[in-house]
């Protein structure tokens, strides 16, 4: 299945490794202090931060992840968008980042330190830390198979290439080079998906042809007629939707805790807006990225979904997946409802080769090939050669946001913190760039262990669950909660994540068997899904987090008033909106993103 | 920062409109160019090209 490749295809991308390198040896000249390096000296306008925040989130397991998404649950996916981040995103701005910008922390784990205690921050940081570098690893990981798989390109080879150009540009120019180009791969992206989109509808017939020949995948799955095509009318009963969970699972579990504790904590992101050049930008950053963030769905589901309907033989090339990927499944189907595979070929038995079968007897389909696949189907050399680009775009920009994220939160947190404090400016430089070297070199060392999911989005969720999931109580109740302490929060942290841990270890999907998909400590409770499973865990770990930190936090002492000035709300003067216009006043934006993100639910509920 | 983002991606994005442009023009015709009757490398390079330009004119007017 693997195409060849023309000059042109190659000169597209030499073209793009050209332009991101140029932007790191020309930024490089313009990086003197630490605070250049690790947050740009706070000089970003706001459209440059907010494409950035929402681009070093665009990595692998947004663009593979969510195609595979979009063709395992259909437009139900889109509640990862309009549920599980738009909201959050709006709270950050508007109500959290105030604080994160206004304290002067250089980084998220800083304002713990500020707001808790140093315990509080260590134990942020450290996970933080090992969080970033794993979910690196993982990118790699996804970009290195996909490669080998899509193009027959070496494995190790297109490991090395990519993180040696990471490397480069976050090396020579430190965060803002990371930023500009998150800006450019994010056009890129925009660029090199929305023609597949384009492509993928009009060979369909249309956003109704895609909803008629969904249809039969659902009848056969046993799930309502049109489950793949509406995004909350099956949500009542787990048993009704494809991804398993019913509404309040999924509006408390990833509307609420995994969604806020990522989107409000995790420094990927914020540091993004730490590096906007007001408090106005600071609040406009994540404000601004929502508005891409909320289409996002159609550029990155919808190639997913299309690929389960889009006709084999209507590519420019053959990519029917062998033999399974057509089969009619129509026994339990209505009359005149036939089930194809589109062009996902289906997951194989490594030992024999044969493709993998479920507990219904259906074929199991290899999902995070569904994008991919699309690609190959529709583009022509050339264009190609872009969608590719947009492909490899995507894993460095997030791989660049998780060695930017983490060289800052090692070099001030962990480093300037507990190793050698009171160092010259210029040692911390030169250490964020060996911690970006380091980075890198651990990112590529885990890319080689982080081999054992199917869907690296179930993956990703299932480590935010325990590691973030806890975390929005602390900070919401360190932001608005003058009483909450720093023992408090430490102890909440903690306990929320034991708590995941125990939930995770005493449930199971059904189906799944006892290991890392939990259950190890007895299966207690069973899961439609592993996503339930995940976003129930998330519940859990915030719930105890939150009650921990309460009953703690008043049993122990809570910083001053005079300290705690800046950081947390009551104790913060309120500022004056400083915009100029209507349209960069932060609230009026707040209510345009999520007008509109009601009304997209809407029309697809 | 001293350098003005729009102006590197209005360069790269000039230069990749007009490659795929002048590609789609040259392979006009060929069977397996044009997926659902599309001549997609001409259309979409002509628009990646005019988006390029915008980028330097921006960046050139907010010097």
């Amino acid at each position: 299945m693997a195409p060849t490749l023309q000059w042109i295809d190659y000169a597209i991308i030499l073209l793009y490794f050209a332009f991101v390198l140029g932007i790191g040896v020309v930024l490089r000249r313009y990086v003197r202090t630490s605070e250049d390096f690790f947050l740009s000296g706070r000089s970003i306008p706001a459209w440059v931060t907010g494409l950035a925040f929402i681009s070093a989130n665009l990595g692998a397991q947004e663009v593979i992840g969510m195609g595979a998404s979009g063709a395992k649950y259909g437009i139900a996916t889109s509640h990862f968008y309009w549920i599980g981040a738009i909201p959050a995103m709006v709270f950050i701005g508007i109500f959290m980042m105030p604080f994160y910008y206004g304290s002067r922390a250089r980084s998220v784990p800083e304002y713990l330190k500020l707001r808790f205690d140093e315990k509080t921050r260590a134990l942020n940081a450290v996970s933080f830390a090992a969080m970033t570098v794993l979910s690196s690893g993982v990118s790699m990981y996804a970009m290195g198979k996909l490669l080998n798989l899509l193009l027959g390109w070496n494995f190790d080879t297109s490991i090395l290439l990519a993180a040696g150009i990471v490397l480069a540009y976050t090396f020579l120019g430190g965060l803002t080079s990371a930023i500009y180009n998150e800006v450019l791969q994010f056009f890129l992206i925009v660029l090199g998906f929305a023609p597949l989109v384009f492509l993928g509808l009009r060979e369909v017939g249309g956003w109704s042809g895609l909803v008629s020949r969904l249809a039969a995948r659902a009848t056969s799955n046993g799930l309502p007629v049109d489950a793949y095509t509406r995004s909350w009318a099956h949500m009542g009963h787990a048993a009704d939707n494809p991804i398993g969970i019913e509404w309040f699972g999924l509006v408390m579990g990833l509307g609420f805790v995994l969604s806020f504790g990522y989107w409000c904590t995790d420094f990927l992101v914020v540091q993004r807006a730490m590096a906007a050049n007001s408090m106005s930008a600071a609040r406009r950053t994540p404000l601004i990225a929502a508005f891409p963030k909320m289409l996002f769905p159609f550029l990155v589901i919808l190639p997913g979904m299309l690929a389960l309907a889009v006709h084999p033989a209507s590519g420019v090339r053959a990519t029917g997946g062998g033999p399974p990927a057509a089969v009619t499944q129509d026994a339990s189907s209505p009359a005149g409802l036939t089930e194809s595979n589109g062009i996902v070929p289906p997951k194989l038995d490594p030992t024999t080769g044969a493709p993998l079968r479920d507990l219904r007897g259906n074929i199991v389909l290899d999902y995070d090939l569904a994008t991919p696949m699309m690609l190959i189907h529709f583009f022509p050399a050339g264009l190609l050669g872009l969608g590719l680009t947009a492909l490899l775009a995507s894993f460095m920009s997030g791989m660049a946001g998780n060695v930017t994220a983490f060289n800052t939160v090692w070099t001030y947190d962990l480093y300037q913190g507990y190793i050698r404090p009171g160092a010259p400016d210029s040692h911390y430089l030169t250490m964020g760039r060996v911690a970006t070297v380091a980075g890198i070199a651990i990112s590529v060392a885990a890319a080689y262990v982080a081999a054992a999911f199917n869907n690296i989005m179930d993956f990703l969720q299932l480590v935010f669950a325990f590691v973030n999931a806890p975390l929005f109580a602390t900070f919401a109740l360190g932001m608005f909660w003058k009483r909450a302490s720093g023992h408090g929060a430490f102890v909440g942290l903690i306990a929320g994540m034991l708590g995941a841990a125990i939930h995770h270890g005493i449930s199971l999907p059904v189906g799944a068997s006892v290991g890392v998909k939990g259950g190890y400590l007895g299966t207690w409770v069973t899961f439609p899904s592993e996503l339930a499973q995940t976003f129930w865990t998330a519940i859990v770990a915030w719930m105890t987090c939150f009650v921990v930190t309460i009953l703690v936090s008043l049993m122990t002492t809570a910083k001053s008033a005079e300290q705690l000035q800046g950081l947390v709300h009551g104790l913060t003067p309120s500022m004056a909106d400083q915009s100029r216009v209507w349209y960069e006043r932060p609230a009026v934006l707040a209510v345009i993103v999520l007008s509109a993100t009601v009304l997209l639910n809407v029309v697809f509920f | 920062m001293g350098l003005d983002v729009r102006m590197p991606m209005g360069l790269m994005f000039s230069v990749l409109g007009a490659l795929l442009l002048v590609y789609g023009g040259l392979t006009l015709g060929r069977p397996g160019t044009a997926p659902t009757g599309v001549p997609i490398n001409l259309v979409w390079g002509l628009f990646i090209l005019l988006f390029g330009l915008v980028l330097i004119f921006l960046a050139r007017r907010a010097r």
